[in-house]
Formats: C-alpha cells, structure tokens, sequence
C-alpha cells in the first residue's frame, strides 16, 4: 500500500475519503483547519457548524461535535452557542453564496457586534451544490448557469469583497484574512490565528478561502488552477486583511 | 439575592408580555433571543431588566430568522433558550422551526398574534393558528398552547418548557396582542412550591470529553441523502408524537352532555365563549362548550366524541377558519352540524356569541330532525 499522508486529529478516519468531488478545494480547507485545531489543542472544545451548499458535507468530517443547519443559518446558530456557553470555541464553516448572499445579514450583524466566533468561507466563485450559478463573488465575464453569457457588471454587479466589508464593519479586536488553497502556508496561518483570535476573546474572526470547483467550472487541473491563481486572484487580494494590535484594517 | 422575588406566591397585576417574563425566570430559563416586533416587545424589555438580577442572558439579534436559529443554537448548547415574536416575525421564525422539528429541539417560542395577513394590525387576531400550528416545510410536529388570560400565560409559560425538554418538540405559547398587552390580576408563584418538577436542560454539542477518543462525536444533520432514510426519520418522529399527542392534548369543556349546541372558540375568544355559553344557560338554552387549549395536538378522542355527539357546533375565532379547518379534520366523520362565526383580526363579544348562537337555536327548534335525515 502506497504511504498515505498523514490526517489531522481531530479529522474522523471512519468517513474518509471525504464526500467532495476530485479537486474541490473544501477538503484542503479542512485539513487545515483540522491541523489548527489540532496544534492548538481545543479538540474537546470546539464546536463545528456548516452551512448547506457543499460545505454541508463536512457534517460528519470530524471528531468534533457538529451541527449542520440551514442556508445561511451557520453564524446565528454558532452564535446561539457561544452565547449561551462562552467557553465553547465555535467554527461557522460555509460557502459564499450561504456567507454572502442568504446569511448576509448575519455575517454583517455578527461582525458588526463583534460576536467572537470564528467564520471560515470557502469562495469557490458560484453556487456549486445546486448546480453552479452566479453568486456574488462570480467573476466579470464568468460563465454560470444563471449567467450563461457571462457575468455582466453592469446588470449583476462586481464580484463582493467579503473580507474587505467586514473589515470595515469590525470593530478593534476583529481578525480579517484573505487566504487561498493556493498558499497553503497562509491558508494555515490565517485559520489558526483566526481561532487563536477567538480563543483570546478578541473578536470576530473571518477567513475567507478561494476555493476550487472544477465540477462547475468545468475545467481541468491545469485550468483549475490556472483560474485560482490567475483569475480569481485579479478581484480577491490575498492577504490578512485585519488583526488585533497590528493597526492593519483600521480606518484612515 | 436572585431568589428573592420568587420567594413566595404573591398576587399581581401586570401585562401579558411582563407575566411571560417572570414565568421564564419561575421555569429557570437560561437566555433569551429576540428582534423587536409589536405586540411582544415588553417580553424582551422586562426580560432584559430581569437579566442581571437572575443572572440571565439576552441578546438581541438581527431579525426574527437570527432570533429563531440563536435559540435553536443555545438551546444545542444545552441551555433553556426562548424566543417571542408575532406576525411577519412569525413567519420568519417558521425556518428555523423547521429546522427544531427535524432535529427534535427543544424551543420555546411565545408567540403574540397581531393581525393578518401582512403587517395588517399590530393589535389582535387569532390569525397565527395555521402558521403556529402547521408552519414551515415539515409535518407540524409541534406542541403549541393557546391561553386565554394571565394565570394561564404564566402557567402554560412555565409548562411549555418542561413539555418541550420532556419530549424535544417544538413548542410555542400562542398568545394574542390583546393577552400581551392587557393588564390582569394572577398568582405569579415558584413551581417548585407547587410540587411541579422543573426538567433539566441537556447538551447536545459541547459535551465532556474529547471526541473520538473519550466518546463518538455527537453529529447533528438535518439533510438526509435518500428518500428512504428520510423517510425513516420522519416515520419515526411522527410516530412518536402520535403516541404522546394524547398526554399532551389539554381541553375544556361544559355542558357538552345534553346540549342542543356546542360552542368551540380558543384562546382569548374562549372568554367571550364562556360567557356567552354561562348566560344561555341560565336563560334555559341547552348551549355547552368546548374549548382546545392546545391546537397541536388537538384533543382528538374529545373531539370526536362531541361532534358524534351533539347536533350543532359553533367555531367562533378572530380569523377566517384558521381554528375551523384544525377542528374539522378531526371531526370528520362526526354527525354534528358544524358552523361559523368567524372575525378575522377583530376582537368578539360575548354578546355578539350569544346572539349567533339564538340564531342558530331557533331554527333547531322549528325544523324537526326528520327532515334533515330525509336530505339526500
């Protein structure tokens, strides 16, 4: 038997190989954030929650207590938790369409209240459980189901700068990234400050992660890619956006 | 210090919203979560008072589908969690009740009916039947308690949350926006002076030890893969909630016996019921009435006892057949004449009941049974 790599901890061996497609970058995400969970040690005290879409297949990724809810739903129910049980590290694990588009106005209202929970997005540019339509982080041009022709700014709007609004709703105490399953070391950096943030009851802590779905891009490795690295990177600066006592993010 | 009020029983006069406050604090609430809408407000305003006296927690959310999912999170988490709301917020809060269905958690939502449909009135209805009963994409496996004054309100407050952490449904105080905003005289008391157990809450996530290697994590889904194992789930739920609907299912009733007809009204509207049955008795009308306190599960075998029973039912409530169409599924079957006198959004009278039902008696009176049976 060929060498397997090594899976995090807290990841649950009995429901791998896990349920996304060849390619999708939500498995990278998750062993991410399964090693942050693991170096921090907090196994015992985290809970996961995930969205519907795609992320809705990670119910059962972990050896974490886990609450799969609704579209959008995952910040309040994750809010719900750690309001009741402060001590509990709460994960809202979702895609851009439940972050950005039927859960807006929770992702706005949480970061605006500064809920210290750790919400982890997964930008992977359209709506892709459903059969891949345009979202709002849709790229200009970008070919969707419910977009055929292409994107049209003019009619549909720019791809949303999610960690950019939240950054600016945040107050001090918030931590902001950007990361990419293109940039492994940064993706890991980001999801573990992020955790690390709410764990000093810092604030809210957001990562947003550009993600891959060639199912619905219909593209192959190289294409895949290619679009992660050369497209998406054209709207979405990678980077971290905000952290407590950097000055980073803070209005000018 | 935080005993202190609740000491002993005492007589009170106060609104509905404040009376369901202080019942969450007597049945041991833990936090509430809510988004401001009239008639409810003044749950959340007395709540947020008593909060630090008995180390409460409240937080305010964004909307009413916030207000219903941060409930459905708490109480996960393992805590007594509520919410209120009414109208429009009513029909937001049917998500995430859907998602408390499914999941068998155990919410409380008091709901205080405004008028219908829309925004409408931010006075009174009873025009929340259906969507409390009935609402969101599921199968009603809910428990909901209609009250009709203040004792009740503090009493089925108190109630909701045992019954909904006894058996893990839903369950919903149905008030209306005249109950939430009247001031009455009740007994405001601690259960536990009256015997009455308080059940605990249990975690269903943040629970001891590591999972995976202490104990299995505890995964909680609402999505299912095939129509089969959905199918299982649902089956079995809704078996179970068939088999405690009748320890569940509350009714009052009088005079139903010998009576020529009988009056049906709920909530609030019962009142008007109850009086108006009270002084046609005592002006010799054989009249009796029925009332169900909960509206899901209705008191069936009763139901269907009185409509086999009797020869005329009367269903009067403040919406267009919302109680009527609940009530005569259950009596299907049943030999009684059943008619209306309904008033959507609007307050009723007991002398407006009483005057329907003489209407209705004296037709009784003058046509002899056999031409009915000859019908047909």
């Amino acid at each position: 038997m060929a060498p397997q790599p090594k899976m995090p901890r807290s990841w649950r061996a009995e429901t791998k190989p896990h349920k996304f497609c060849p390619g999708c970058g939500h498995g990278i995400i998750l062993k991410f954030l399964g090693e942050a969970i693991d170096e921090l040690e907090i196994q015992d005290r985290v809970i996961f929650g995930c969205d519907i879409g795609c992320s809705l297949l990670s119910w059962d990724f972990f050896n974490l207590d886990s609450v799969q809810t609704h579209h959008g739903r995952t910040i309040p129910v994750m809010t719900g938790i750690k309001r009741a049980r402060p001590e509990l590290i709460c994960i809202a694990y979702m895609g851009d369409g439940g972050g950005y588009s039927i859960g807006t106005q929770h992702m706005v209202s949480a970061a605006a209240r500064n809920e210290k929970i750790t919400a982890i997005l997964a930008n992977n540019t359209q709506y892709a459980m459903t059969g891949g339509q345009m979202a709002p982080t849709t790229l200009p041009g970008q070919k969707t189901e419910t977009s055929p022709y292409g994107r049209e700014p003019e009619l549909t709007g720019y791809p949303l700068q999610g960690p950019e609004m939240v950054s600016a709703i945040t107050p001090d105490g918030a931590y902001v990234a950007r990361s990419s399953i293109g940039n492994l070391r940064q993706l890991k950096g980001a999801l573990k400050k992020a955790l690390e943030n709410q764990i000093n009851g810092n604030g809210f802590s957001f990562v947003e992660a550009l993600s891959s779905c060639p199912t619905n891009w219909r593209t192959n490795a190289k294409d895949t890619w290619s679009f992660i690295e050369n497209e998406m990177s054209k709207h979405f600066k990678v980077g971290e956006i905000k952290a407590p006592g950097t000055g980073q993010g803070e209005a000018g | 210090m935080s005993e202190k009020i609740m000491q002993e029983e005492k007589r009170v006069f106060m609104t509905g919203n404040e009376v369901v406050a202080w019942a969450a604090i007597a049945a041991k609430a833990d936090i509430m979560y809510g988004y401001p809408i009239t008639p409810q407000n003044e749950i959340m305003h007395y709540w947020t008072r008593l909060v630090p006296k008995y180390n409460k927690a409240f937080l305010q959310t964004e909307d009413e589908l916030s207000a219903g999912f941060t409930t459905v999170g708490g109480v996960m988490a393992g805590r007594k969690a509520f919410t209120a709301t009414a109208g429009p917020g009513n029909t937001l809060m049917q998500e995430p009740m859907s998602m408390a269905e499914m999941m068998r958690l155990p919410t409380v939502v008091v709901i205080q009916q405004r008028g219908g449909p829309s925004t409408a009135t931010v006075i009174y209805s009873q025009q929340e039947v259906t969507l409390t009963t009935l609402g969101g994409n599921g199968e009603g496996m809910r428990i909901v308690y209609s009250t009709a004054n203040h004792q009740e309100l503090y009493d089925y407050t108190i109630k909701a949350f045992n019954t909904a952490w006894k058996y893990r449904f839903p369950t919903f105080v149905l008030g209306d926006g005249y109950q939430a905003k009247m001031r009455e005289p009740l007994t405001i008391y601690r259960p536990e002076d009256r015997g009455m157990q308080i059940i605990e809450p249990q975690a269903y996530v943040g629970l001891a030890g590591v999972p995976g290697r202490d104990r299995p994590p505890a995964h909680h889904r609402n999505t299912y893969n095939l129509e089969e194992e959905l199918y299982e789930k649902v089956s079995h739920d809704m078996a179970e909630f068939e088999r405690i609907a009748p320890e569940v299912a509350e009714f009052q009733a009088e005079n139903t016996d010998d009576a020529d007809l009988v009056v049906v009204g709920h909530g609030v509207v019962f009142r008007a019921v109850r009086e108006a049955v009270n002084n046609l008795r005592e002006q010799g009308h054989q009249v009796g009435y029925f009332r169900p306190v909960t509206l899901r599960p209705l008191p069936v075998q009763q139901i269907k006892e009185l409509s086999a029973g009797v020869g005329k039912i009367l269903v009067v409530e403040s919406a267009y057949g919302q109680l009527a169409r609940l009530f005569k599924e259950v009596a299907y079957g049943g030999t009684a004449e059943i008619t209306h006198f309904f008033r959507p959004g609007i307050g009723i009278t007991a002398t407006e009941v009483a005057d329907r039902v003489k209407g209705l008696l004296e037709p009784v009176l003058r046509q002899p049974r056999l031409r009915k049976a000859s019908f047909g």
